[in-house]
C-alpha cells in the first residue's frame, strides 16, 4: 500500500512534473537568505455538498482548490507568499517574495527526503466516492422522512451532507517531506416545529475523518434527525432562563466547548510567547481543582479534530494541558515552540495553503472522574443543567469567555424540573475550573461538529468532557 | 488602469467561456462569476515587523440549470481543462438535484442595463517598507498613550484590489474593479494583576479616506486604557445603550430577520411583519446601493439585477423584505435586488451625540463589546456576553465586564428610545448609538 506521502506526491507534484530536485532548488533559493526555518506547503482540496430542503434536493455544489504556500522565518519575522498554480516558476517567485523577510547571506544545500507519519489516525480515503450520488440523495430523503414522522408539528426540515478530501504535502528546511490525506464528512439536520403561533428550531449533526458509511452505521444520521426534533420540541416548552450567578451542571460531550474556550485558546503558544494571555507565565500554577485533567489529543482514531501530521509535518500528539489541577503545557506550533525553547506539540495548523500556520487545538477534553451523573445533579439545590450548546468565544487577554446553551433545564431541589430558553453563560477562564466541585465518570466526546475560528482561519476541532459541576457561573437569562 | 482594462477583458472572456461551455454541455441556462484579487498584508509588533504576506486570490464559480434543476461548482484553477471540468461537475450535480419551480436565473427584464461606474477602485501601491513604517507609527501611538499600556498584539496594514465579473445566459455581463485598505491596532494594558486588550481600525476604498495611522493607534490605546479596572455589576434590569459599533450588530440582526431565506423557512421572528410596526415611528432604515465610493456599493446584485435605493423601514413600519429571486419566488414576491446581501444600510440619525444619550439614560449600561452568538432567530430571544461602562447621573462611572445582557429582539426594536448622531463611518451599515428600554443584566 502506498504511503500517504507517496499519495500526496502523486496528487500534488506529478501533474506539474515537479521533481525532488526542483524542490531542492526552491528551498536552496529561500535559504540563500539568512532564514531560521522555512516550509513549502502543497494542498489539493475537493469539497462536495448536498442540501435537502422542503422535501427536495435543492442544491449541490462541488469545489476544487489547490495551491502552494511558502513561508520563510527569521527570528520572530515571517515572510509568506502563495500561488494557486502549482508550477515551478510560481514556486520560485513565491519563494523570492517570502525570503525577502531576511537579508541575503545564508546558504542552503538540502536534499529532499520523504518521511511518513509514524501513525495514521484515519485512512487515506477519498470520502466523496464512498457513496454513490444516488445513495447520498437517498440518505437525505430518509433523514427528511425520519424527522417528519417524529411529530406532526415538524414543518421544515433542512438536511445536508458535506465531504472534503484534503491532500497536503509539507517540505521543511531540513528537506523532510511529509504528506497527509485527510478525509472529512459532516451531516446535519435542522428542523422547525410550529404549534399555533409559536415556532422553535432544533439542530443536530455529526462528522468524522471517515467514509460516509459512518452516518449509516448505528443509524447515526437517523438519530441526528430524531435528536433535532426532540430539541425543537423541548424548546417549545421552555420557560425564561434564570439570570445571575448560580451552580451549573454541564452535561457530557459537546458542553466541553467550555474547555475549548475557557482553557484551550488561552494555552496556545503564540499568545503565551507574547505574554498577552491570561494564562501567560502560569505554568505549574493551580488553575483547576484536583481531579481535573485536560488534554489536547490529535491521536483519536477517525475524529474530526485528529491529525496524523499537522500542517508543519509534525506528528499528531497527546498533550496534557492540565494535570490534576496543575497547568502543565501549552499548545505549540514550530515557530512559537522554537522561540519559547520547547518542542512543537503537533498543533501547527492552517486553514489552507493561503494561510499561515498558527498553534491550534485538535480534540480537547477532560478525563473522567468518579462521580455518578445522577449524584452530581442531586447535589444542586437551585441551578442550571445545560446539555447542548451553540458556539462560544473568548477574550484571551482578560480571560472572559462565553458559550451559549441551546438546551438547558432548571435544577430545583436536586431534580431536573423545567426546560429553559437558550442563554449565554459567561465566566473567567483562569478560575472557572477552580470552581469545578464534581467530575462525572461519563466522559463523552462531541459528535464531530466543531469548527474553531482564529485570526480569520477556520479548522475542524473536537471537544469532550464528563458531566461537570461548576459551583458558580453566570447565566444570562431574562428571569432575574 | 490600462492593465486593469486588459485584465477585465480576459476575465470577461473567461465568463463567456464558462457560459458557452455550459450551453455546449446541455444546460438550459447558466450563470458564472469570476474574481481575482491581489494584496499585501503587513503586521508589526513591538516596533518590529512580524509578518509580510503577499496575497493573491482568485476563483471562478458556475451554476447551471437543466430546466429547474440546479448544479454548482467552483475552483481556483483558470485553465481551459479546469473550465471544462468545473462545468462538467456542475452538470453532473444537476442530474441529481430536484425539479424546483422557484429555481432559475432572475427574470431577464430585471438585469442592470448600463450599470454606472461607482468609483470603487483606488489601488494603493504601497511599498513593503512604507507599510512597515505606517504600522510602526500606528503601534507607537497606541503604546505611548499611557505607561499602563504594557504589551501589544501589534498593528497591521492591509491593502487589496481586484476585479469581479458576473455574467449569465440572459446575455448579461458586468464587472468592476474595486479596492479596499485597512489599518488596525490592538494593545494590552495592565493594572494590578489584570490585563485588558482593545483595538481600533479604519477601513476605506481609498487610502485618502483612511484614518491616519497615529489616530488609529491613539484610539486603540485609549480604548484599552478605559477598560482597566473593569468589575462586575449585580444582576438587575437596566436601560442599555449599544454604542454605534455594537448597534451595527443589531442592524445586522434586523436584516437577517427580514431575509427571504429565513422567511420562507419560517425561521424568523419577523415573519409576516410586512406593513407592520417593527420600530417606533421615528425610525427610518434605508439602503443606498449606488453610493459612489461606498464600502458595499454595487450597481447590480449577485444575479445581475439592477440595484436600487429603497426603504426597509419608514415611520417604524416594515416596507420591504430582503429578497433574491429564489426566496422571492418561494414567497410569491419579486426580488428586491438583494442577492448577495444589503448594500450600504443607513438608519436616520437623531440629534443627540453619545454624551447626550448618556444623560438621557441617566443610569444604566453602555455596551461597547459583545461576545458570543446567543440569538435565536426563530423567536428573537437574545442573550449575549457584554463589556462596557456603568453609567450614573448621565456619566460614565467605571468599566464593567463578565456580564450578560438578555431580552427579545422584537421588544428591543419596538422599545428603541433614540438613535444617536455619533455615526460609525467604518462600516457599510451606518448607525449611531442606540438607547434601549431596560434589559436583563446578569452579573455578580
Ligand atoms: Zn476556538
Amino acid at each position: 500500500m502506498p504511503t500517504t506521502t507517496n499519495i500526496a506526491c502523486n496528487t500534488l507534484l506529478a501533474p506539474a512534473e515537479l521533481k525532488e530536485s526542483d524542490l531542492d532548488r526552491v528551498m536552496d533559493q529561500i535559504l540563500s537568505h539568512s532564514i531560521d526555518s522555512a516550509d513549502i506547503y502543497f494542498q489539493s482540496s475537493r469539497l462536495e455538498s448536498w442540501v435537502l430542503e422542503d422535501g427536495i434536493i435543492r442544491e449541490g455544489a462541488y469545489n476544487i482548490e489547490q495551491g502552494v504556500g511558502i513561508r520563510a522565518i527569521n527570528g520572530e519575522k515571517t515572510g509568506f507568499a502563495y500561488s494557486d498554480e502549482i508550477l515551478l516558476p510560481n514556486l520560485l517567485e513565491a519563494g523570492k517574495s517570502a525570503r525577502a523577510i531576511a537579508r541575503s547571506g545564508g546558504s542552503g544545500n538540502i536534499h529532499i527526503k520523504g518521511a511518513t507519519a509514524p501513525n495514521q489516525f484515519y485512512d487515506p480515503i477519498n470520502p466523496l466516492d464512498t457513496l454513490s450520488e444516488e445513495q447520498k440523495i437517498d440518505l437525505l430523503r430518509r433523514l427528511d422522512a425520519e424527522a417528519r414522522k417524529q411529530d406532526p408539528r415538524v414543518t421544515q426540515v433542512i438536511a445536508s451532507l458535506v465531504a472534503v478530501h484534503d491532500v497536503v504535502l509539507v517540505v521543511d528546511n531540513e528537506g523532510t517531506m511529509t504528506g497527509d490525506v485527510r478525509p472529512l464528512v459532516r451531516c446535519n439536520v435542522h428542523v422547525i416545529v410550529e404549534q399555533g403561533e409559536q415556532r422553535e428550531q432544533g439542530s443536530s449533526g455529526g462528522g468524522a475523518r471517515q467514509a460516509f458509511q459512518f452516518f449509516i452505521d448505528q443509524d447515526r444520521a437517523l438519530e441526528y434527525a430524531r435528536e433535532a426534533v426532540r430539541l425543537a420540541l423541548v424548546n417549545l416548552e421552555a420557560v425564561d432562563a434564570p439570570a445571575g450567578t448560580m451552580p451549573v451542571v454541564l452535561g457530557p460531550g459537546w458542553p466541553g466547548v467550555l474547555l475549548h474556550e475557557a482553557i484551550g485558546h488561552g494555552l496556545e503558544g503564540d499568545f503565551n510567547r507574547k505574554g498577552t494571555s491570561a494564562f501567560s507565565g502560569r505554568l505549574g500554577d493551580k488553575v483547576a481543582t484536583e481531579g481535573c485533567t485536560v488534554v489536547d489529543d490529535g491521536t483519536l482514531p477517525g475524529r474530526r479534530g485528529s491529525l496524523s501530521v499537522d500542517d508543519e509535518g509534525t506528528p499528531g500528539q497527546y498533550t496534557v494541558l492540565i494535570e490534576d489541577g496543575i497547568l502543565k503545557g501549552y499548545i505549540q506550533d514550530r515557530l512559537n515552540a522554537r522561540l519559547m525553547g520547547t518542542e512543537s506539540t503537533g498543533n501547527g495548523r492552517r486553514e489552507s495553503y493561503a494561510h499561515l500556520p498558527l498553534p491550534r487545538m485538535t480534540n480537547t477534553y477532560m478525563l473522567p472522574g468518579n462521580r455518578e451523573p445522577g449524584e452530581i445533579i442531586a447535589s444542586v439545590d437551585r441551578g442550571l443543567y445545560a446539555v447542548n450548546f451553540g458556539g462560544g468565544q473568548v477574550d484571551i487577554t482578560s480571560g472572559k469567555f462565553v458559550f451559549s446553551a441551546n438546551e438547558a433545564y432548571l435544577i430545583e431541589g436536586g431534580k431536573i424540573t423545567r426546560p429553559v430558553k437558550g442563554a449565554t453563560l459567561i465566566g473567567n477562564g483562569p478560575d472557572v475550573l477552580t470552581r469545578v466541585s464534581m467530575v462525572g465518570n461519563d466522559l463523552e466526546l462531541d459528535a464531530g461538529v466543531g469548527t474553531c475560528g482564529k485570526e480569520g482561519q477556520s479548522v475542524p476541532v473536537g471537544v469532550g468532557q464528563p458531566t461537570l459541576k461548576v459551583d458558580e457561573l453566570t447565566v444570562g437569562g431574562t428571569s432575574a | 488602469m490600462q492593465d486593469m482594462k486588459e485584465k477585465q477583458g480576459r476575465l470577461e472572456q473567461l465568463v463567456e467561456d464558462l457560459l458557452s461551455e455550459a450551453k455546449k454541455q446541455g444546460a438550459t441556462s447558466a450563470e458564472a462569476g469570476v474574481s481575482s484579487d491581489a494584496g499585501l498584508s503587513v503586521n508589526v509588533r513591538l516596533g518590529e515587523v512580524e509578518t509580510i504576506e503577499h496575497t493573491r486570490d482568485r476563483g471562478l464559480g458556475i451554476s447551471v440549470w437543466f430546466g429547474h434543476r440546479k448544479g454548482s461548482s467552483s475552483t481556483s484553477d483558470f485553465s481551459g481543462d479546469a473550465v471544462r471540468d468545473a462545468v462538467r461537475a456542475a452538470c453532473n450535480i444537476a442530474r441529481y438535484t430536484s425539479e424546483d419551480s422557484c429555481n432559475g436565473l432572475a427574470d431577464r427584464e430585471l438585469m442592470a442595463a448600463n450599470p454606472p461606474d461607482l468609483d470603487l477602485y483606488h489601488p494603493w501601491n504601497v511599498e513593503v517598507e512604507e507599510a512597515i513604517a505606517l504600522g510602526i507609527e500606528c503601534e507607537d501611538a497606541a503604546r505611548s498613550v499611557d505607561p499602563r499600556i504594557t504589551n501589544s498584539e501589534g498593528a497591521s496594514l492591509n491593502t487589496h484590489s481586484g476585479l469581479q465579473i458576473y455574467g449569465n445566459s440572459h446575455g448579461f455581463i458586468g464587472g468592476y474593479p474595486s479596492s479596499r485598505h485597512s489599518i488596525s491596532c490592538a494593545v494590552v494594558g495592565q493594572e494590578d494583576d489584570a490585563m485588558q486588550r482593545d483595538y481600533w481600525y479604519s477601513t476605506a476604498r481609498s487610502r485618502d479616506t483612511l484614518e491616519p495611522p497615529d489616530l488609529v493607534g491613539k484610539k486603540a490605546g485609549e480604548r484599552t486604557l478605559a477598560r482597566l479596572g473593569a468589575r462586575r455589576i449585580p444582576t438587575q434590569e437596566a436601560p442599555v445603550i449599544f454604542q454605534a459599533e455594537m448597534a451595527i450588530g443589531l442592524m445586522r440582526s434586523f436584516i437577517g430577520a427580514i431575509n427571504g431565506s429565513a422567511l420562507y423557512r419560517h425561521s424568523s421572528f419577523l415573519m409576516d411583519h410586512l406593513g407592520k410596526q417593527v420600530f417606533p415611528k421615528f425610525v427610518r432604515i434605508h439602503e443606498q446601493p449606488l453610493l459612489p465610493g461606498g464600502l458595499a456599493s454595487a450597481a447590480f446584485d449577485s444575479e445581475g439585477v439592477a440595484t436600487r435605493t429603497k426603504d426597509f423601514i419608514t415611520g417604524g413600519i416594515l416596507q420591504s423584505y430582503v429578497l433574491d429571486s429564489y426566496s422571492a419566488r418561494k414567497l410569491n414576491m419579486q426580488t428586491t435586488a438583494n442577492a448577495g446581501g444589503v448594500r450600504n444600510l443607513y438608519i436616520e440619525p437623531g440629534d443627540m451625540d453619545l454624551e447626550a444619550l448618556l444623560r438621557t439614560m441617566d443610569k444604566g449600561l453602555l455596551v461597547t463589546e459583545m461576545m458570543g452568538s446567543g440569538l435565536n432567530m426563530v423567536t428573537g430571544d437574545y442573550s449575549r456576553g457584554a463589556a462596557g461602562f456603568w453609567v450614573e447621573d448621565g456619566e460614565i462611572q467605571y468599566p464593567v465586564e463578565e456580564i450578560t445582557i438578555a431580552g427579545n429582539l422584537r421588544q428591543m426594536f419596538a422599545g428603541l428610545q433614540a438613535v444617536g448622531k455619533d455615526l460609525d463611518r467604518r462600516s457599510s451599515i451606518r448607525t449611531g448609538s442606540w438607547l434601549l428600554e431596560p434589559m436583563t443584566i446578569a452579573g455578580a
